[in-house]
Formats: structure tokens, sequence, C-alpha cells
């Protein structure tokens, strides 16, 4: 009788893992059917206005680029803070803070943008959008820094103070090379993440038919036309998006898995 | 040198501190207007964006009549303001986020229904069944489900998903439960990937000494490893209820984006992000306070419930 | 002559109420081996650890009593627990250099690990640099096994190879003191073997502390043996008559096995 329940419970189990592999495996299938049917290379050539995605693929990365120049220094600098400077009370505070922080809606740092930035800037911009990204990519950049940084032993650290070289230049030379790796896969994935982002954009850069390097206005971004081509009653505009979804699936999962794979390579 | 870059470092890190302080008071401020005007009853009002009458609700009809010239609020007859004045009564416009609240929570409760057995499956799994290289694979595969863009499940859902449930199930195609149910397979991964992480911190001998008398897996599951990681796994939940609260994206191509409380489960409604996304572009002036004190009470609620998972359940050991 | 001369030092970890080191006087001969033996706990290491203060990395220790370092330079005998300023911190390490027990290779190449204290301490001409990277890789006895790869990762180097890294890398600064903490308790037989020959080697122009739980390897190569228990100094003399001729009962219990 145990034995059977046991035997339930294991295929339960497997069960499980299959149903979290179909669901995996229905979406991407779902994307290359849909997405490769209306793919072609019009798409890479032309701009919304066209018919074509250009605009908007260039201007996520471009948004995406700029939320990194901001959110990656900052980040990495507070990681180090907390990890190798901290030693009471507020470097803790402020771990579980970011902590806090990674899982807050994507929403509500959009309205936080929008009272901020596109208000008293008089309106939408692509500075608002990637200010929104950054601040969601902080916490993560921060929780990646602190756990490759605190994977370092100790003694490294020691052998170069021990050498009379100083705190700083110890985290710089020794410690943070010696987490690189990880450090790096962390921050790919923290981009990853964001580019697929669309929540914060839809009121702080929101999107553009046309290409644009103006960051000052509204920012074409892949994501929030997904959302409006979806909305659109034609069927050209569903296959659009169905595109557009296809090509930023491949993207992010690209990113994603090259992240995992300079880990791989290091173990 | 280096005290240039300590101090460097301590500001950076500071920027976390100052960004959830000046996050809660900038949707508190934005939101003062909403609030002074509708206080509490905001959150049990299902009423948005409607114009209600003014004063006596025994005076429902437009009645032409007025026995005096003279605006008095505390007139109980209708108020006119001007002979020449068009509109018969005096209305204004009130919200209430009663049903994008109660959206936001519902959904996220068929979430957690959906995705919990199932996650808890996939984390035992992934920790106590397969073998070394199977778990590694399947590992990634359901991290990699975690690293889909969340418009992608609102397309997906509404395409795919969704009239597959509606057939099932009967009902709308976009309603609160297939929202739920695609935030569930959302939240599903991170809830697998914690839990997983937190039975493989069972000590070795404690499973060895169990097996050793003679259990079998699912006792040594049931007995040992749950036990010993209980907190965490529980973390995880609040973890991911956490997060299914403020989903965006997904739920507005499910939800269905109407103002109106479910009276079934299969029943279009709304919920705060939704109800945010879909409005912040042209609304105005208390509308759009409305907005910002949806924005603040889904704030605090997810900044409560995640640190409720953080504190007492998720502690660090560092 | 002693190099340095450890007066009533008392020490206390932060956050704990009782003295980990109480009253140790002990001196460190100029040019010769001291090794500080003990039981595990006995704070031996606790005691070298305090000779280049790399205590203060963690905040709150308790200092009491002195440690003097005599400044071949100029001269003077100076109390290294009074540092305070960062660079004079920094001068003490250049002057007092430490190997682990662990080796410790630095995420860079052969050449980088060892030139790395010398770039710290303002050397910037690449002459130089060369030349003392290769003098200090001759005296570590690694020079051989690495000259045709100096710009390679130091993380493919064996165990011992990497110890030996470390002790190049130390001794480029051109200390005054070196203390070895363990040095080779991570190291098979053949490579503690070299290590032991080299620190011989090295106590011509360096004069050397050494924490062991090896008692063979102290009576081996040391010129002078602190036994220590408990945070006491027990006894100290030279090595001969440390194991031949104890003076205290603790001493030759641990001596001859009893405990420990």
């Amino acid at each position: 009788m145990r034995l059977l329940i046991n035997k339930i419970f294991l295929a339960l189990s497997v069960f499980s893992a299959l149903i979290g592999l179909a669901f995996l495996a229905w979406i991407l299938i779902t994307l290359f059917i849909k997405g490769l049917s209306s793919f072609h290379l019009g798409l890479f050539l032309n701009d919304l206005i066209d018919g074509g995605l250009r605009n908007l693929i260039i201007g996520q990365f471009i948004l995406a680029g700029l939320a990194s120049l901001i959110g990656i220094p900052l980040g990495m600098t507070a990681g180090i803070y907390i990890q190798e400077y901290g030693r009471g009370k507020y470097a803790s505070l402020i771990r579980d803070l970011s902590d806090i922080m990674m899982s807050a809606p994507s929403i509500v740092i959009g309205a936080f943008v929008y009272a901020v930035v596109v208000i008293p800037t008089g309106g939408t911009s692509g500075f608002a959008g990637a200010i929104a990204l950054a601040i969601m990519m902080i916490p993560v950049v921060i929780n990646t820094t602190d756990n490759m940084l605190s994977l370092v032993p100790k003694e490294l650290r020691e052998a170069g103070i021990a050498l009379g070289a100083s705190k700083y230049k110890v985290i710089i030379d020794i410690v943070i090379k010696a987490a690189k790796v990880g450090i790096m896969t962390g921050i790919l994935l923290a981009f990853a993440r964001i580019i697929g982002e669309t929540a914060p954009l839809l009121f702080t850069s929101e999107t553009s038919n046309y290409f644009s390097l103006d960051l000052s206005q509204s920012f074409p971004s892949l994501t929030v036309s997904i959302y409006d081509l979806a909305n659109e009653p034609e069927e050209s505009s569903r296959d659009l998006a169905w595109a557009a979804s296809f090509i930023l699936t491949v993207m992010v999962l690209i990113i994603n898995l090259t992240g995992r794979f300079i880990t791989r390579n290091k173990k | 040198m280096e005290k240039i870059f300590q101090k460097l470092s301590l500001a950076s890190a500071s920027i976390v501190f100052v960004l959830l302080i000046g996050i809660f008071f900038t949707l508190f401020n934005s939101s003062k207007e909403a609030i002074n005007e509708f206080g509490f009853n905001f959150i049990v009002n299902p009423d948005w964006n409607k114009e209600i009458v003014l004063n006596t609700p025994n005076l429902n009809t437009v009645d032409n009549v007025d026995d005096d010239v003279i605006a008095d609020e505390d007139d109980e007859d209708e108020v006119l303001f001007d002979e020449d004045d068009e509109d018969e009564v005096a209305t204004k416009t009130v919200f209430g986020g009663l049903v994008p609240i109660v959206g936001t929570l519902l959904s996220t409760i068929i979430a957690l229904a959906f995705a919990l057995p199932i996650a808890m499956g996939i984390a035992v799994f992934l920790a106590e069944i397969a073998p070394q290289k199977i778990s590694n694979i399947v590992g990634i595969a359901i991290e990699l489900l975690a690293a889909i863009p969340s418009i992608i499940f609102g397309m997906w859902g509404l395409y795919y998903f969704a009239p597959i449930v509606a057939d099932i199930v009967g009902g709308y195609q976009v309603s609160l439960l297939t929202a739920g149910l695609v935030l569930g397979v959302m939240i599903l991964p991170f809830m697998a990937a914690i839990t997983r992480d937190s039975m493989n911190t069972t000590p070795s001998v404690l499973k060895e000494s169990a097996y050793a008398l003679g259990a079998t897996k699912f006792e040594v599951i049931k007995d040992v490893i749950f036990p010993y990681s209980k907190v965490g796994i529980i973390g995880s939940i609040i973890l991911a209820l956490g997060r299914a609260l403020g989903e965006t994206m997904a739920v507005a191509f499910l939800i269905g984006s109407i103002f109106v409380l479910p009276e079934a489960i299969n029943d279009p409604t709304i919920s705060i992000p939704v109800a945010m996304a879909n409005n912040f572009g042209e609304a105005s002036g208390l509308g759009e306070s409305s907005l910002f004190y949806l924005a603040l009470i889904l704030f605090v609620i997810s900044f409560g419930v995640i640190s409720i998972a953080k504190f007492y359940f998720l502690k660090r050991g560092k | 002559m002693p190099i340095m001369n450890i007066k009533k030092f008392s020490f206390t970890y932060p956050g704990v109420d009782h003295p980990s080191l109480k009253n140790i006087t002990l001196p460190i001969m100029q040019n010769k081996i001291t090794a500080l033996i003990g039981p595990s706990g006995c704070g031996k290491s606790t005691l070298l650890r305090s000779m280049n203060r790399i205590h203060d990395l963690y905040p709150g220790n308790k200092y009491d009593g002195k440690i003097e370092l005599l400044d071949l330079e100029t001269g003077k005998k100076n109390n290294i627990l009074e540092i305070k300023k960062e660079n004079e911190f920094i001068k003490l390490r250049q002057q007092v250099g430490m190997i682990f027990q662990k080796p410790t290779p630095f995420p860079m190449s052969i050449f980088d690990n060892v030139a790395y204290g010398l770039k710290i301490a303002g050397v910037k001409n690449k002459t130089e640099l060369q030349g003392r990277v290769e003098e200090a890789l001759k005296g570590s006895a690694l020079w051989k096994e690495v000259s045709d790869r100096l710009d390679k990762s130091a993380m493919g180097l064996s165990g011992g190879q990497q110890q030996r890294l470390c002790i190049a890398r130390a001794v480029a600064v051109k200390p005054e003191v070196l203390l070895f903490d363990e040095p080779t308790s991570a190291l098979d037989p053949i490579s503690t073997g070299a290590i032991e020959e080299l620190i011989v080697e090295l106590k011509k122009d360096i004069s050397i502390a050494i924490v062991t739980h090896n008692m063979q390897q102290a009576s081996r190569i040391s010129d002078y043996t602190a036994f220590m228990y408990l945070g006491d100094l027990i006894e100290y003399d030279a090595t001969e008559n440390i194991f031949l001729n104890p003076k205290e009962k603790q001493t030759e219990d641990y001596i001859t096995g009893r405990f420990g």
C-alpha cells in the first residue's frame, strides 16, 4: 500500500514536470508557427509606419541599453557596498529593501516615473522609459553582485590587504575579477529581463511608428507596440504582433542562454 | 581615493532607500486629490468613472421643478445653479476601486491555486526524483519559461489558451478565470525554482537516515524534506503571490478590462495593473489621481506581502 | 636581535567578552625562524594575524600592550598597535608580509601576481618590474617552472606551485618579516618539503614567524619555538630546548602527544 502511494506520488510529480515542459513547448511552438508565418525580411528593413519592426527593435535595444548604462554601475557599486563595506544594520536594510524592490509591480514603477519625469517635463520621452527600466534593473544587479561577491573566499581579500593594497584596490583588482564571470551572467540576465518589459514603458516612453533616435519624445518600443497591435482590429496588425512577439522572445532567450552559457564554460 | 570609492558605493546603495521612499511619497502625493475626495470609501465603492447624482437618493429622476432660485447645498430639493444651466441635476464623477482591487486579489488567488500543486510537483521532480542530468535540463527549461516576457504570455494566453479553457468551462474567453490561469502559468517556474532550492538545503544525512529506516521516497519527502524546508516553501508561495499581484501585461490581455464585479468566475472584470495600463494615458484630474490611489494601494499590498515573505520565511543566511 | 618585540599583548575579538590572547611577551628574532605551536584554539593564528594587523579588516577588536616593529631603514622601533591611518597600515603590510594556509593566487597572470605588491608600492618602470619579478620567482624556486609562461593565468598552477607563487609575491616587496599561517597544511608531502626548504632559504634575508600544527615541521625548520595554550604563552625557547628539554609540564605533554 505504501509502495502504491509512493508510485502514485512520484507519477504525479513527473506529470507536473511534464505539464511545465508542455506549457513551455506550447508557447514556443505557438510563437514559432504564428511568428514565422508572418516573418519576412522586410520586418527588419521597414519601420512600423511601413509595416515593419525595425524602429521598434532598435528602439527597444536603445531603451534597454540606456537603462543598463544607468542601472549597471549603480547596481554594482551598491552591491559592492553591501558585500564589502557595509558592516551593520544599514547594509542589511539596503539588501532587504533591494530584494523587496525586485518583486515590486512594474506598473507602479511606471506610475512613479510618470509622476516625477513625464509630468514635470511635459510629455512622454525615451528618457523616462529608460529611467523606469533602470529602476527595475538596479535591484537585480545589486542582488547578483552581492551574491557573486559573497562567493569569493575571504582569504583572497586578506592576501591582497596583506600585500599592502588598500581596500578599494583589493575589491577592484582582485575580488571583482574573481567574481567576474558570475557578475557578467547576472547582468546579462538582468538585461534580458528588462528588454522584455512592457508595463514600465506604457505611459513613460509609449511607442512610436517612426524611426527615432530622439529620446526626448515618445520612443519606439517593441513591447508596447505589440500590445497596441494586438488591440487593433485588423488581422494584419495581429499578424505583425505575432511576428514581433516571436522576434522579442528569440532575442530574450538568446541573451538569457548566452548568460548561462558563459557560466557553464567556467565551471 | 579609498574614501571616494567608499562614499560613492554608499551613495549608490542609498539610492535604493531613496527610491523606495520616493515611490511611496510620490504615489501618496499624486493620489491626495482622490484620497481627500473619497477617503477609504474608495476601497469599497464599485463605481468607476460614474456620474452620480448629488445629495438625496430619493430624487432618482430628474425633476424640472425647483422651488427656489438660490443654489443651496443644504436644500433637500434639487439644486439648480443657474436657470440657464442645461443640466437639471448636479452630478459628480466618482471613482471607486473595489472592482480592480477584487479583480487583483481574486486573479492572484486563482493563479496560486492553479500553480501551487504543479510547482510543488516540479520542485519535487527536480530535487528528488530526476537524475542529475535530467534535473539540469528540465531545470533550465523551467527557468526559460520564467524568462519569457509577460506580454508573450498575454498573446499566447488570449489566442490559444483562453479559447480552450472557455471551451471546457464555458463562459467568456476573457475572464477572471483565464487571466488567473495564465497568471498561474507565469508564477509556476518561480515557485518551482525557489521550492526546489529550499528542498535542496535539507542535509543529506537527514534524508539518508530516513531511507535507512526503510521509508519510501514519498515518505522521506513528506516527513523529512517538506518539514525541514517548510519555511522556505511558504516563503516562495508568498513571494510568488506578491509578484502575481503586480502582473500587468498577461492579465491585460485576458481579464476583459471592464469595471464590473464578476458574478461568476468566468466573467470578465479588471485588476489594478490593468486599470492603470488602460487608463493612464487619457486620465487627468480626479481620474488620474484615482489611478494613483489604486497604484498606492497595490504598492502597499505588494510591499506588505513581499516583506512578510522575506522577513518571516526567507531569511538570508549571511 | 629581535626585529619584533611583543610585549604584554592581549587581544579580544569584537563582541566577545573574554580575551583570546592574554599578556603575551615574545621576541621575533631577526633572520631566524620562530614557530608558534599549540593545540587548536590556543591563539597562535590570532597572534600571527596581529603582527600585520590583518584583524583590522574586521573592526571592533580590542588590543592591550605593545607590538614593536624595528624599522630597518630608520632604525626606529614603532608600536604597530598604534597605527590608525590608512597609509601607515599599508606601510606596515609592506614591511610585514603574510602567506595563508590556502594558496591565494589572484585571478591574473603569474607575472601580474608577483608584480602586484610592487605596483601598489609605486614601482612603474617595466624593466625594474621584470627584474624584481624574476628575482622573486627565483628566490621562491619557481622561476624555472614558469619562466616560459609568465603571462598565463596563475590559476593553472598546481597547489604547491600556487603557494610558492604566493611566497614569491610576498617576497617581491622585500618585507622585513614574513608571517606563515600553516602554509603547508593544504599541500601534499612533496610540495611541503619544497616549501620548507624555501622558508629556510628565505631566513637569510627575512625574519620569519610560522604557525604550524605539525610539530615535526616546527622542530625541522625553526630556530625558536613558542608553545601556546588557551591564549597564554606557556613556554618560549630555542627549538632544541623546547623539544628535547621543555621546562613546563604542559609543553612536554603536548610535545609527547598526550593532548592536542
